[in-house]
């Protein structure tokens, strides 16, 4: 083995490949810890749902299915522009990396502004729980309830939205250094941890814009 | 066949014999400990810290049992008690019990016994440690402040709306300790699948393995729902709104589904890892192969799965529906199906064998009986009739504490007797190790035997006084606890003599088979001079070569 | 080689964006208890072109495939055995 190639295997491997499975096994199982981190909020909501169905549909109503779909669009566009770019990294080609990654943390930007702007909208309407909170109609309670989860869960993927960007921009940061030449391992996995968010919110439009139907 | 330990393994050396150098000489000062990626020395930072927390729980044991002695709540106020409760139950389960075998014989041994030189992730594994003290610091925090009084189980309402305390730090303390053993969980599963050494087939691990493995998963896929059921409490006790909340139709309910579905799996995390130890112990100091590996290894696997679909057992009188109570009670009574198959092969295992009685032994041995007679027990509380009646009472605390303390904190000091000359290189005195073993046991038994019986007879847990006719139990229960306490202090101190002057170990004092019975003690930084290769299954122990080998030695 | 062709990826784009407007469209139709079958449909067929195509998940060795359905299977019991309980109170 040259010189160049082993200076990438860290010490507790024996060649890149081990370290390129193990390192994608780790993020496998990771995600699928996320998975079930989320899924005390699935739990949550879908308990309610089938308690509260009538109050849930009508709250979801209330949510503006543009904002949704349009940011499933902002993301699953990011999602490609994520894998395109980890193609890139596999092929050694610096600079389109670095475009790719830059402009799929653009798309994961335009993303938290879309929310942002919701957000505000559904401050506006009096629909964030304790701040003013109105409701027209019986079972204020219950739709309380709803928008609860609605904040706790499109929050909790907020969060990981923001962290897949700071990740994507470091690692566009690094690859401009040339750091992926030898090893695109670090582009591949953050990759996956990308399209796990994106998957999430895959279920989160349907689940909480269109509940009802309109 | 050649049966000579060495017969299952061929280790490639580069030169010479055992290179001098160690991993604990290989770099001095604390900032070589501070910023080490070692698993070995990973595994004694966490020996220290769960130490600390160990004596703090402890002492808040004692309190408890002080108190106990008399029916009158005289010693300290009923809610100064509740907070002893609370910190005992949280600092054990989440700052002891599940670190333990893990993070600190686990982290030590798993990539030994594979063959490798570290685990996967070996920055990620300090991060964990790091993780695990932020964690630790927060709980104290906690404590000092004045602690937190609703259990160590958050049920709400009481921990969002009525409880004084202060929760939110010690739940901050669980969530960022849950992440510690998320990343230590990835770890080890990712380096059993990807770093075992050529040759090593699955069905050729050794038991500890397949029980760590079976541990790393419960790690993995119950640790996150724990962690977001509490920030979900915290941010409800915080701003008034939450899912648990009945005001808005919430269901406190929904709480203790999403806390047991974490912390039933969480009983396996403390248990599956000491049963992993056992099967070291039992086939070492019987000089046998395990009977029916296979079903060893399953079971633990059948028993991480079936762990979780058995939460609801916990909720019996929560006005959960009967038919789930029905069901969570015949898919618990499943569970007894593989612990079964381990008693009974571990028990297999001893017959014929050739027996010594060494310390770590005797551990193995109080294992098997005291495990058996929590998990019978636990079939008495699996049933919903007899759970109605003993429900809140000492009879479920007994059940337990026969299978964490009794199962797991055995296991733990058997192990760690086991492994103590590869981590130091010394041996530590075995008459006082016998002692010790002798004074644990049977302290534990009047500490917690009584305690049946008072569960049984309907003293509730949680209380601080109690009526008179209890008394004799609970002052037996109380005397046991302090034979108990003598039994852990002798292999603190024990333990700390023999790193100065304990006998000097060798490779493989217990002439054990494993990999990491194969290099030196203390092992060299890399674990192995060279790449091991497997060529056998594990235990290959045979009573009559080893005899014959003594002969020819002496 | 891990990555697929560019234009793999562009087409599983595509076969996405065309179900998000099947999906949003459908939910102005009233079909009762179909409306929430249909949309969960759409999104599990979702997340299985981003996971065969994006993540790779296709070609992937065993060992990973069953990681994701450990993920997806634990979630199911979680929801299966509470939900079994709140529908029979």
């Amino acid at each position: 083995m040259n010189a160049i190639a082993t200076a990438v295997v860290a010490e507790q491997f024996d060649d890149i490949e081990q370290q390129h499975s193990a390192a994608k096994l780790g993020m496998w199982i990771f995600l699928a810890t996320e998975v079930m981190f989320f899924g005390g909020l699935f739990l949550a909501y879908t308990v309610y749902r089938f308690t509260y169905g009538h109050v849930f549909a009508l709250a979801s109503r209330h949510l503006d299915d543009v904002f949704g779909g349009v940011n499933t669009a902002v993301l699953l566009f990011s999602s490609l522009l994520m894998a395109l770019a980890v193609r890139a990294a596999e092929l050694g080609r610096r600079k389109q990396l670095v475009r790719l990654l830059l402009a799929t943390a653009l798309f994961g930007v335009l993303f938290m502004t879309i929310k942002a702007f919701e957000y505000r909208k559904d401050f506006v309407e009096h629909l964030v729980p304790r701040f003013d909170f109105r409701w027209d109609g019986p079972d204020a309670a219950n739709a309380e309830l709803f928008f609860w989860i609605y904040f706790a869960l499109t929050g909790l993927h907020a969060i990981h939205v923001t962290v897949g960007i700071a990740l994507i921009l470091v690692l566009a940061l690094l690859a401009s250094a040339g750091k992926f030449s030898q090893n695109f391992m670090p582009v591949e996995i953050t990759g996956l941890y990308w399209h796990f968010v994106d998957i999430v919110w895959v279920f989160l439009f349907p689940l909480l814009y269109l509940a009802g139907h309109r | 066949m050649n049966a000579t330990p060495n017969a299952t393994t061929t280790i490639v050396r580069h030169s010479g014999a055992y290179a001098l150098d160690n991993y604990l000489t290989s770099g001095q000062g604390v900032k070589s400990w501070l910023l080490t990626t070692d698993h070995k020395r990973i595994g004694i930072l966490y020996l220290w810290t769960i130490l600390v927390f160990f004596l703090i729980a402890a002492v808040a044991a004692a309190l408890m049992r002080i108190e106990l002695l008399t029916p009158a709540g005289d010693l300290v106020t009923s809610e100064t008690y509740n907070k002893l409760f609370t910190i005992h139950g949280v600092l054990m389960v989440w700052f002891f019990l599940i670190p333990s075998i893990p993070t600190v014989l686990g982290n030590f041994v798993i990539p030994m016994m594979i063959g490798a030189r570290d685990v996967a992730f070996p920055r990620l594994n300090l991060f964990s440690w790091y993780l695990f003290v932020a964690a630790g610091a927060l709980a104290l925090w906690s404590l000092i402040h004045g602690g937190v009084d609703t259990g160590w189980t958050f049920y709400t309402p009481y921990s969002t709306t009525y409880a004084n305390s202060h929760v939110i730090s010690m739940a901050a303390g669980i969530f960022v300790a849950g992440f510690s053993s998320i990343i230590t969980g990835i770890n080890f599963i990712v380096t059993i699948h990807k770093m075992r050494a050529p040759g090593l087939r699955w069905f050729r691990l050794p038991l500890f393995i397949w029980a760590l493995y079976a541990t790393s998963l419960i790690l993995v896929l119950a640790t996150p729902v724990l962690a977001i059921t509490l920030a979900l409490m915290s941010v409800e006790r915080l701003w008034g709104v939450g899912i648990f909340d009945p005001k808005l139709g919430g269901d406190p309910i929904l709480f203790q589904h999403l806390f047991w579905f974490y912390s039933h799996p969480a009983v396996y995390i403390m248990i599956l890892p000491g049963m992993g130890v056992i099967s070291e112990l039992i086939t070492c100091f019987s000089r046998k192969r395990v009977f029916g590996y296979a079903w060893v290894g399953c079971s633990s696997m059948a028993i991480a799965v079936l762990g979780f679909v058995v939460w609801g057992h916990h909720m019996f009188v929560s006005s959960q529906s009967i038919y789930a109570g029905m069901i969570f009670s015949l898919l618990s009574f499943l569970v007894a199906v593989p612990s079964g198959i381990k008693v009974f092969n571990w028990t297999a295992t001893l017959y014929k064998g050739s027996i010594t009685f060494q310390t770590p032994m005797l551990y193995a041995l109080g294992f098997i009986g005291l495990f058996t007679i929590g998990g019978l027990t636990g079939l008495c509380v699996a049933t919903l009739a007899v759970d109605v009646h003993v429900h809140d009472t000492y009879f479920v605390i007994a059940h337990f504490h026969y299978i964490m303390v009794g199962g797991m904190v055995m296991a733990f000091m058997g192990g760690l007797h086991y492994w103590w000359p590869k981590i130091t290189g010394r041996l530590y005195p075995e008459f006082w190790g016998k002692l010790a073993a002798m004074i644990t046991f049977i302290g534990f038994n009047l500490t917690f035997f009584p305690q049946f019986l008072l569960g049984y007879l309907g003293m509730p847990r949680r209380y601080h006084a109690y009526p008179p006719e209890f008394q004799m139990l609970n002052v037996l229960s109380s005397a046991g606890a302090s034979i108990l306490g003598v039994g852990y202090m002798l292999p603190l101190i024990y333990f700390l003599w023999s790193l100065k002057r304990g006998r000097v170990a060798g490779p493989n004092p217990w002439r054990a088979t494993g990999l990491e019975w194969q290099t030196g003690s203390p092992p060299p930084v890399h674990n192995f001079e060279g790449t091991p290769i497997v060529t056998a299954s594990p235990y290959m122990y045979d009573a009559e070569a080893d005899r014959e080998l003594h002969m020819a030695n002496a | 080689m891990t990555t697929s062709p560019p234009k793999l990826y562009w087409k599983t784009f595509v076969a996405l964006a065309v179900l998000l407007a099947i999906t949003w469209s459908v939910s102005y139709v009233d079909l009762g208890s179909f409306n929430l079958i249909f949309a969960l449909g759409i999104a599990v067929a979702k997340a299985i072109l981003i996971m065969l195509f994006f993540m790779h998940i296709r070609g992937s060795s065993r060992l990973l495939h069953f990681v994701a359905a450990a993920g997806v299977l634990w979630l199911l019991i979680l929801l299966s055995l509470v939900l079994g309980d709140y529908m029979t109170r």
